[in-house]
């Protein structure tokens, strides 16, 4: 265990090398950042004083290790618009972000559990084969149509929940729950293969003719077992919640993380881009190393070399 | 001589097809969304940019005060609702299939030299995937539209490079699989050239996963493609995308629904077809169903 996750954490070196290579090469050789920078009627000798100034005529490799030597310092520059440091401006609304995402993953294996498990116990029942319809439409719809639906019915029509904006609970509900569904209806079918290929182990066999009673059985003795790949599921959601919000964020004016990243790409506010992208991924990382770490360690059977 | 009692008997596809009531759905589906896409000026009533102020916000033809001549209704500039929504399949239909090709077609390049050749190659390409995979897509997407001119080339080009690892990883991992089998090692005992074992030994045998990887990803590709027009990232105005009409059909959600439901059902029943269709090739092109009738 300790040699693998040695191992893990040094192979995330690289692969945090090339996410900065990604990052430069999309916003330095894909456009050039001068061109956001000047107004439009700009001449061109303006320009260039402004690329010497900016070190933009250095040969690219040399901007590059420039770049990931301030990167690692945790200098991402300022953000032109705020004029404050980007990194700073990205921290601070990480909190909202993570707010949104922990009720979305509440939501979600709130409604997934008891879903799944019902789903198995009566396969192929008609309440079945409509949770399994609609998990499937769960995972064909795109996060802002569900968004505006649920807008639609209970913001619009029932008017039990605000439109959109922050500030109380309520206002959580509807992106949460946005959020949420989709997960849901990722988690609800493993759920339930997982019960199913469960029930017929023979640690089952023996609970059962020790004659304890079937919902024990199910709640304590195989829904234990059918978690282990969920939490790994739920440990892989967690940067989708936050990086992959940023529609939902959008359609609900959700002040986090995501739609602070969109309103940045609309300014051209490259440095906040940068240093949003750059959190989004590192937290992709870190989830993915505790997913492994805690499917090994709830897991005794699986054992990393 | 004649031959006698041989009734017509349809291909094993069309039978199991048949048989599969999701995969005729989704055959059905993805069948309507293509013929739109490929027919669109003959199947669309209207011009489907044509502005109508006389018909503005008309509900569907089957509600009170709907006119039959616009059975979807219009939207707020008159525009016919049901002619967007057929052109809009256009748009969609050319993205997604363009981007998943060009996915596949990096992808599977890259995922073939990692698999096949091993080695530092293999491990700079996976770990090249795996900055990929923890960047979102979507995010990928949006900046590099932005730093682009939007159009559906350049849709087609970021959603595509934006793709690509699913099919380097599936591919790759088949070729692990491919390597080691009887036929590809006695091709490299007898001195088989690599590029002739690629492309007689490894390529067919991958092919049945890429298709079934590929029809999913149309659906994903549709997904990402209307939800940057949604954000006004993507496709712009004359041309229709569902995500356009979905984003402008938003400001009459409480008076006038239809304007933005119509192309989220649309979008929605398209993206399940899809996946049905794609859940039901890979039953049909399991090798362990060949049996099956």
């Amino acid at each position: 265990m300790g040699k693998y996750l040695i191992k893990r954490i040094l192979q995330m070196i690289p692969v945090m090398i090339i996410i900065t290579m990604i990052i430069f090469v999309l916003l330095n050789v894909a456009g050039d950042p001068t061109v956001n920078l000047l107004p439009l009627d700009a001449t061109e000798a303006e320009r260039e004083e402004l690329r010497t100034a900016m070190g933009l005529n250095r040969p690219l490799p040399i901007q590059y290790l420039d770049f990931l030597g301030n990167a690692v310092k945790g200098d991402f520059g300022n953000s032109y618009r705020f004029n404050e440091p980007a990194l700073d401006l990205a921290l601070a609304r990480m909190p909202m972000s993570v707010q949104l995402a922990g009720a979305a993953l509440l939501f979600a294996v709130a409604m997934a559990i008891p879903l799944g498990i019902l789903s198995a116990q009566f396969a192929n029942s008609p309440f079945d084969l409509v949770i399994s319809g609609i998990s499937v439409l769960g995972r064909a719809m795109p996060s802002f149509w569900v968004g505006i639906m649920l807008i639609l019915l209970f913001a619009v029509n029932f008017r039990m929940f605000p439109v959109s904006g922050s500030g109380t609970a309520s206002h959580l509900v509807l992106p949460a729950l946005t959020l949420s569904i989709q997960n849901a209806a990722q988690i609800i079918p493993l759920i339930r293969s997982n019960m199913l290929s469960i029930m017929h182990e023979d640690y089952i066999r023996t609970a059962r003719s020790k004659g304890l009673r079937e919902w024990s059985i199910i709640c304590i003795h195989a829904f234990k077992n059918a978690l282990v790949p969920v939490v790994t599921i739920i440990a892989l959601e967690i940067p989708g919640l936050i990086g992959g919000a940023l529609i939902t964020e959008t359609v609900f004016a959700w002040p986090g993380l995501g739609q602070f990243l969109i309103q940045a790409i609309g300014n051209r506010d490259m440095s906040v881009v940068q240093v949003c992208i750059f959190l989004i991924a590192l937290i992709t990382l870190v989830a993915n190393l505790i997913a492994d770490i805690v499917y090994c360690l709830i897991d005794p059977r699986i054992r990393y070399e | 001589m004649k031959q006698k009692g041989k009734s017509y008997r349809m291909p094993r596809w069309l039978r199991m097809l048949w048989r599969s009531k999701t995969g005729l759905l989704g055959f059905v589906i993805v069948s309507i969304a293509v013929a739109c896409a490929l027919f669109a000026p003959w199947l669309a009533p209207y011009d489907p940019n044509a502005i109508n102020p006389l018909n503005m916000l008309k509900p569907p033809a089957f509600m009170a005060g709907g006119d039959p001549a616009f059975l979807l209704g219009t939207d707020n500039l008159g525009h016919d609702i049901l002619s967007r929504l057929i052109y809009g399949a256009r748009v969609s239909m050319i993205i997604g299939v363009l981007s998943v090709i060009l996915a596949g077609v990096i992808g599977t390049a890259f995922g073939l030299l990692a698999g096949y050749y091993g080695g530092i190659l293999d491990s700079v390409i996976m770990r090249v995937t795996d900055a990929f995979h923890s960047i979102p897509r979507m995010l990928l997407a949006m900046v590099a539209v932005t730093l682009m001119r939007a159009g559906i080339g350049t849709l087609v080009l970021v959603i595509g490079i934006t793709g690509w690892i699913t099919y380097a990883r599936l591919i790759r991992s088949e070729v692990l699989v491919l390597k080691e089998r009887e036929f590809v090692k006695a091709a490299v005992t007898i001195g088989t050239p690599d590029y002739k074992i690629i492309c007689y030994h490894i390529l067919p045998n991958v092919f049945s996963s890429f298709i079934v990887v590929s029809t999913l990803a149309v659906a994903t590709s549709i997904i990402a493609e209307t939800s940057l027009s949604f954000l006004g990232l993507g496709i712009q105005p004359p041309d229709i995308s569902w995500g356009g009409m979905l984003s402008a059909g938003r400001n009459y959600l409480a008076t006038n629904w239809w304007v933005a439901t119509m192309p989220g059902i649309t979008l929605t029943m398209t993206v399940l077809g899809i996946m049905f269709l794609g859940n039901w090739l890979r039953d049909f092109m399991d090798p362990h169903n060949q049996g099956l009738e």
